[in-house]
């Protein structure tokens, strides 16, 4: 009986839930996709923007889910994304790490959040401005603690821009995103945080993308690296197309370019994110 | 000498074409008749959309369409004055409290209409910039 009835609550909730948030406050695409940390940005950066299409009198929902694949690794991640009132991201992610190599795999909680400081990525004279954190935590730190990390659970801090310019490229709409990143996380805290060498640092990431449509666009990052490990761990790009064909879906492919990972050279191979959002 | 006389013409030609301003966003998207096509699809958009019709219900859409099409001509740089007094986006706007969200599916409306009247992309965008800063004349007043 008491099965019954959760069974009747849970399916209550997984229909209204749609029709409860399903907000679309935003315009298309504006609200960027997910990063693989949990929080809305790119693919490797967290962007100013808040995810989902929530507007200042909504909340929304969304899920996530991406893989990426590099020459000796792969990396899953899965999560989800509260926006309170396009003021407040709070996040979880799941990340698992393959190591085919040692036969081993990695798995890392992340729970962030972020707040909106200031502006509109579309309408406001100065840019969108972003404050967030994420909590990061290790399942078993045993790989982290063999290569040398000090801990195996660490904070980032970071401070986000950024503004989508109408028009601005022979009509074509241009955005930029730059954070600021205060962490110790090496290989983002997959191997660990801090090390021999160093402990927190003040990082660089960028994006920038433009706009072929409404649904598509086109666009590069880079995200700046610590080598608290001594083991030559090198900044990330990558070079994406996003998909927004409405405000239900967005579906992201990348070609990353990840440099040397705990020994390995070279890692370079193929992203693919999907988000919903309700 | 003729080489130097067509050399003259050349030179005569380019800086005439370097003087020359590029066509101004109104006759790119087909002058009056063009915002008057855009301005009605517009208004049909409006009038079939439940979401942000009830801002509407009291508006004189002879009033607005024409009010409107002024306003177009001006923002797209076409050879129109902006002429009556009284009508500011404030005084429009105010007490009608229209939200963020409203706000941008009434952006989304127009988009569909631009779509609908085979306004290109580019041309699009250009039209949505000189829109854009009016945003905080219209909402949450």
């Amino acid at each position: 009986m008491v099965k019954i009835k959760h069974l009747f609550v849970s399916v209550l909730l997984l229909i209204s839930l749609p029709t409860v948030a399903n907000s679309s406050g935003k315009l298309l695409a504006t609200p960027g996709v997910s990063q693989v940390e949990g929080s809305g940005g790119g693919g490797i950066v967290p962007w100013a923007q808040l995810a989902g299409y929530a507007s200042e009198d909504e909340f929304s929902v969304n899920g996530f889910c991406s893989r990426a694949d590099v020459s000796d690794y792969a990396l899953n991640v899965c999560g989800a994304q509260l926006n309170l009132f396009n003021r407040v991201e709070l996040s979880y992610a799941k990340q698992e790490f393959d190591v085919p190599a040692l036969n081993t795999e990695i798995e890392q909680s992340i729970t962030s959040a972020k707040i909106r400081l200031y502006g509109d990525i579309v309408y406001s004279q100065w840019p969108q401005l972003s404050l967030g954190i994420q909590h990061k935590s290790l399942d078993d730190g045993t790989v982290a603690k063999l290569v040398g990390a000090e801990d195996t659970s660490g904070t980032d801090y970071y401070l986000a821009a950024s503004k989508l310019h109408l028009g601005a490229f022979a009509g074509y709409n241009w955005f930029w995103n730059v954070t600021t990143r205060y962490s110790a996380a090496n290989e983002l805290g997959l191997l660990g945080y801090g090390g021999g060498n160093a402990d927190s640092a003040f990082l660089f990431e960028g994006s920038t993308a433009v706009f072929l449509s409404r649904e598509l666009a086109i666009g590069i990052e880079y995200r700046q690296k610590a080598n608290n490990l001594n083991l030559g761990e090198q900044d990330w790009k990558d070079v994406f197309v996003a998909w927004m064909p409405n405000k239900n879906v967005s579906v992201t492919a990348a070609y990353l370019d990840l440099g040397r990972i705990a020994g390995a050279d070279d890692q370079t191979g193929w992203y693919l994110s999907v988000t919903g959002y309700w | 000498m003729k080489l130097i006389a067509v050399g003259f013409l050349c030179v005569g030609i380019l800086m005439g074409c370097a003087n020359k301003a590029p066509p101004t966003l109104y006759y790119q998207i087909g002058g009056n008749a063009g915002i008057e096509k855009l301005i009605d699809s517009f208004i049909n958009q409006i009038g079939n959309d439940e979401q942000v019709f009830h801002y509407f219900e009291h508006t004189n859409i002879a009033h607005f369409r024409q009010g409107f099409i002024l306003h177009m001509c001006m923002l797209t740089d076409g050879p129109c004055k902006y002429s009556y007094a009284g009508d500011s986006m404030v005084d429009i706007h105010t007490g009608m409290n229209i939200t963020e969200k409203d706000f941008n599916h009434v952006v989304d409306l127009l988009v569909n209409a631009m779509n609908e009247q085979n306004i290109p992309h580019p041309i699009q965008n250009k039209i949505l910039s000189k829109m854009a800063p009016l945003r905080g004349d219209i909402i949450n007043i």
